[in-house]
């Protein structure tokens, strides 16, 4: 038998094996398919929603739930205060907590691995005037800081995105900085300085690619986080304006009715709860499966 | 023979809290076209410094202080760090100690070939699609070069699926890609075991002997040395202590640390007899006072050796570091 015949194991990236691990793990791929079915959601929801989330009809004023006396299953989750049909609004509120906290990590995440590669691979000032940046950023309070930058650039998707982004690039930059700094020391690197790699193909090719699962971990586990930031700056009336349904606000709309109409509130408030847990929840075992200090 | 890379008085120093440590003190040397120069030392001596200067390499707070390192007539201390960069990899290639972890683990071993051979090679064909396989095509003949069976297949694999010789081979097709003047070896073996160290030995006389390029081959193994080498050179603290051709070194060493070297390897001819080891440690390389550094572990050390030795002629195309050199052979 000619060595070419021996069979090889097909080519096996440690990112596939990682994968392979992620798949096995049954409760993470239940939220995965949580956050799936939310983003489809959104994506599809005009040819979801039942109803047209913005029709107002004052005789459906705080309508109840399908299921209890007095509710129409043409709007199963009740009506708001506007007699607005609460179930296409959450399905339309899917779009702007999905594509905040998109927009806000992916901004975020680039930002963040070009300024951490940066710092950590140069050092120098470059890495003090970096590193300081974020020392300062982490001194303020995030949910402050955002409010206080949407107060000064107004309301707005795009503003929204920007107050978010503003900080949330802190927390990638210091992940992959600190990875940084422990892979610019390893043999490879050193080789690859041996074979006339320059700085750029050094950063993008030799570091970036080694340390991309824990910023791909840490970023899943920041988007929840901001669709609550982002849920929070609406429902302070900071966030997306009406009539555009977003979960925030939505929370916000039903708490002067909590009592005679709870439906208003609770059933944004649980969308939030549903789509962040799945988030958290897939992400714990992306972590597991790729951090390597969590395999077996 | 043309002299390749010549090399005086270079001086690195690591300016560390307890001091300033020169690692390097003043190391003069000189490489030929196709020639194959032994690097011995213990660790700590110099032998990776000295060639991490020439090839640039030296990070913070190390710094090269003094010296000049001509490579094939120009001085590489004096060029902008973008030539360096062209050099290397290019005109002088360097293979790792560790072979391990010398690969890229997130990118397959086609890629980080193909990646050298874009960097520093100019022959290849303009067009997209032609470029790409002229890069599959050296890459596939280079992994053929160093004896890995079906390079097609082996180039989408990832550095994991290999075992550590093949790395090593790995290492030594990616230095090897550009068709480098000059090879530098550093300790190529030390994380194989001995089988797959005489293979990697071998795979570099062969491929130097193809190729036409120099090596230098640094290990502390005067075995490999006596096996690989033209020329040897001892160091030891931060200075060469005995240099010249390997057989008249290893034969009648003219330095009392090479004599030691030497008197601790185990041998079949020497059964039963205890191995006699180097008593003493290797100096702080603080504040070396400038007198003879092997005078506290020498056999021969007198009063008077208590001074700066040079370099001193010890017969044609050897030089030592002992004013006692004509009594080491004896």
């Amino acid at each position: 038998m000619s060595d070419a015949a021996l069979s090889l194991p097909p080519a096996d990236s440690l990112f596939r094996r990682n994968l392979r691990d992620f798949r096995r793990n049954r409760l993470a791929m239940a939220s995965l398919v949580v956050v799936l079915v939310f983003v489809v959601m959104a994506v599809a929801a005009p040819l979801i929603a039942p109803q047209d989330p913005n029709e107002t009809d004052l005789f459906r004023r705080l309508q109840p739930p399908g299921w209890m006396a007095g509710g129409d299953w043409a709007f199963p989750f009740g009506c708001d205060a506007l007699g607005r049909d609460i179930l296409s609004r959450i399905i339309y509120g899917a779009r702007i907590s999905i594509f905040i906290g998109l927009a806000v990590i992916v901004l975020a995440t680039g930002v963040g691995i070009a300024a951490g590669l940066a710092a950590g691979y140069f050092r120098g000032w470059v890495d003090v005037v970096i590193s300081r940046i974020v020392d300062i950023l982490l001194g303020f309070p995030y949910l402050i800081f955002a409010i206080g930058l949407m107060a000064m650039m107004g309301p707005g998707l795009l503003n929204i995105v920007l107050a978010l982004a503003y900080k949330e690039w802190v927390i990638p930059c210091r992940v992959v900085r600190g990875e940084t700094l422990a892979v610019r020391e390893l043999e490879y690197v050193e080789a690859a300085r041996a074979l006339g790699a320059g700085p750029r193909h050094i950063m993008g090719r030799e570091i970036l690619p080694n340390i991309l699962s824990p910023v791909i971990v840490v970023s899943t586990i920041r988007m929840a986080h901001v669709i609550i930031l982002e849920a929070s700056l609406s429902f302070l009336g900071l966030g997306v304006q009406p009539p555009t349904a977003s979960w925030g606000s939505m929370v916000s709309d039903g708490r002067a009715f909590i009592l005679e109409a709870w439906w208003v509130s609770t059933f944004p408030g649980l969308a939030i709860l549903l789509l962040v847990l799945a988030i958290n929840v897939a992400s714990q075992g992306l972590r597991d499966a790729f951090d390597p200090r969590f395999s077996e | 023979m043309t002299v390749l890379l010549e090399v005086s008085s270079l001086r690195t120093e690591f300016a560390t809290r307890a001091g300033l440590v020169r690692a390097v003190d003043g190391v003069s040397l000189r490489v030929s076209r196709g020639e194959c120069l032994g690097v011995v030392g213990e660790s700590g001596s110099g032998k990776s410094v000295t060639f991490a200067s020439v090839m640039g390499l030296v990070r913070p707070p190390g710094k090269v202080t003094g010296g000049t390192i001509f490579f094939d007539g120009r001085d590489l201390r004096d060029i902008a760090p973008e030539e360096m960069r062209a050099i290397r990899g290019r005109d002088i290639a360097m293979t790792m100690q560790d072979a391990l972890t010398a690969l890229n683990p997130a990118l397959t071993v086609g890629e980080q070939l193909g990646e050298v051979l874009v960097a520093h090679d100019e022959t290849l064909p303009a067009g997209r699609a032609a470029r790409r396989a002229a890069i599959r095509d050296k890459s596939v003949e280079m992994l053929g070069l160093v004896g890995i069976p079906a390079p097609e297949t082996r180039l989408r694999q990832y550095p994991h699926e290999f075992s550590g010789g093949m790395r090593q081979r790995i290492m030594i097709a990616i230095a090897l890609a550009c068709r480098p003047q000059l090879l530098i070896a550093d300790e190529p073996t030390t994380a194989l075991d001995v089988t797959i160290q005489a293979q990697v030995l071998e795979l570099i006389t062969d491929i130097r002997a193809r190729l036409g390029m120099a090596v230098v081959l640094i290990t502390h193994d005067l075995g490999v040395v006596a096996e690989h080498c033209d020329r040897v050179m001892v160091m030891y603290a931060g200075q060469v202590v005995e240099e010249g051709p390997t057989d008249q070194v290893i034969g009648a060493p003219r330095h009392p640390y090479t004599r030691g070297l030497l008197a601790s390897i185990p041998r079949p001819s020497l059964r039963g007899q205890p191995i006699r080891p180097i008593m003493g440690q290797v100096p702080d390389l603080v504040g070396l006072p400038a007198q003879c550094r092997f005078h506290s572990r020498c056999p021969l050390a007198l009063p008077s050796c208590l001074v700066e030795v040079p370099m001193m002629a010890a017969g044609p195309g050897r030089r030592a570091r002992c004013l006692r050199l004509e009594e080491v052979a004896a």
